[in-house]
């Protein structure tokens, strides 16, 4: 099993957005691996692309960073000349455009959420031939596979903000569990009228699944507590 | 307050001693030579009305449209020379066309007034182009509500709740100011249109015209489209009414 170093970033990935009454609740896992190797275990997939649109990118980590660059640029100048900010509607179509137009050289999927005072909170999932679809909740990623029974089961119209935090959570965390590509920390980014709320979730906050260990923890903090069962040399 | 400004006036790059660019000034003239037009912002959209100014027996009714679609929801209304309307019109189709294409969404009245405004300031820019000699007042309906804008040869654009342009624009905006909008309803402002319209139609200086109306409401479910007919007789005859009433006072 050959550990090249050099292979390109990819975000195997597991992506969420949901919709609740009032605004979004966009969610990710943190693993970004070249290869076999994570290469960053606390990547930040939820990208801003204005005030009130957040991007969550999976797939090959460049491509979906110059997607956001080049779309976060043409949104400002958009604002500019508008003179309000602008709608979810007109950030995912950016977005869109890029991915359909450059199909060929990009691998990426994208889930672009936010709030506007027209249509409230909204989610537009564009996975990779550049296809936009708007929808109550999207999921994406590698790790989004083993989601889909599940939000089958757990999606429901009209949830508070809680509710639909605490379901993402949920819902990263699984993905976690089954997918070698998705692992870390759950990151939540809140949208809705009144602004927006970043949450962190570390690993060890989330709870275990089926036949997950409990996790081990370092040797050096055994060894400088005092502990029942000291270690014998 | 017109002057002569000979020598200064010759080209649209040329500035007056006393900082007035004469041709576009000119320009404005070829607008006021044309029949009226003119356009209120009522509580639940726009309505837009011309004064077609009939020069031949032979013309068929309904040619020679002077209102036009710029996008389902809003229109314009031209005045002036109607083959630089023709471009404006053109223009503003495409430009409306191509913001939908790029953003996703019908693009806001406000910025397609902006856009149209620029077009036609950018004519009076070059020495080797002239300025558009037409002016426009276009009224659409967005997400922002219904909005009222109007467009001068010199590129100037301004909101309004009423506006007009052409021969009778004085008298015009004299009736439009004693119109109470914020409580009037579309129904009721295609009434008034029709009414100021007759009201300034010079019979004595100019022939037959006629009456050509459009509007964008929540009763035409902010589309833009032509008046409907038995909307638009009624309104013709109210006015006529209206007008005969004057004249036997």
């Amino acid at each position: 099993m050959d550990l090249n170093l050099n292979d390109e970033h990819s975000m195997g990935t597991t992506i969420i957005g949901v919709t609740y009454d009032g605004g979004v609740v966009l969610g990710a896992d943190s693993r970004t691996s070249t290869g076999m190797y994570v290469a960053n275990r606390a990547s930040d997939k939820i990208t801003q692309l204005t005030d009130n649109v957040y991007v969550c990118r999976s797939g090959s980590a460049a491509d979906s960073q110059i997607v956001s660059d080049y779309v976060r640029y043409f949104l400002h100048q958009h604002t500019i000349q508008l003179g309000q900010p602008a709608t979810v509607k007109v950030a995912a179509n950016l977005v869109r455009l890029m991915a359909y137009n450059n199909k060929n050289m990009l691998q990426t999927g994208l889930i672009v959420g936010g709030w506007d005072k027209y249509e409230g909170g909204k989610i537009y999932g564009i996975p990779l031939g550049g296809t936009i679809v708007e929808q109550p909740f999207a999921i994406g990623g590698s790790g989004s596979s083993y989601l889909y029974g599940f939000f089958d089961q757990a999606w429901k119209e009209g949830m508070t903000k809680d509710e639909a935090e605490q379901l993402v959570v949920k819902a990263v965390s699984l993905a976690i569990a089954r997918d070698g590509a998705s692992g870390g920390v759950v990151r939540t980014v809140i949208i809705n009228a009144d602004g927006v709320t970043r949450n962190f979730h570390p690993g060890d906050s989330l709870q275990l699944w089926h036949e997950e260990l409990e996790p081990q923890n370092s040797l050096l903090d055994i060894l400088n507590t005092a502990s029942p069962e000291p270690m014998n040399f | 307050m017109s002057s002569i400004g000979t020598g200064y006036d010759l080209s649209v790059t040329t500035f007056s001693p006393d900082g007035r660019v004469f041709q576009i000034e000119y320009a404005a003239k070829a607008v006021d030579n044309s029949g009226t037009a003119i356009g209120i912002k009522c509580k639940d959209g726009v309505v837009l009305g011309v004064e077609k100014l009939i020069t031949s027996k032979m013309m068929l009714p309904g040619s020679n449209r002077r209102i036009h679609s710029a996008h389902r929801h809003s229109g314009m209304a031209v005045a002036g020379l109607a083959a630089d309307g023709r471009q404006i019109v053109a223009r503003t189709k495409s430009e409306a066309t191509n913001y939908e294409s790029t953003y996703g969404e019908a693009i806001p009245v406000k910025e397609l007034a902006d856009r149209v405004a620029s077009y036609v300031h950018l004519c009076t820019l070059y020495w080797w182009l002239r300025p558009f000699g037409c002016g426009v007042i276009l009224g659409g309906y967005d997400r922002d509500g219904p909005q009222l804008y109007m467009v001068e040869p010199s590129g100037i654009s301004y909101r309004y709740f009423g506006a007009a342009i052409g021969k009778g624009k004085q008298a015009a905006k004299t009736e439009i100011e004693k119109l109470k909008l914020s409580e009037m309803t579309c129904r009721e402002g295609v009434m008034e249109v029709a009414k100021i319209i007759y009201k300034v139609h010079d019979e004595a200086k100019d022939k037959a015209f006629e009456l050509e109306m459009s509007w964008v409401c929540d009763e035409s479910k902010r589309q833009h489209e032509k008046v409907p007919e038995e909307l638009l007789e009624e309104a013709k005859a109210a006015a006529r009414l209206a007008l005969e009433e004057m004249d036997a006072d």
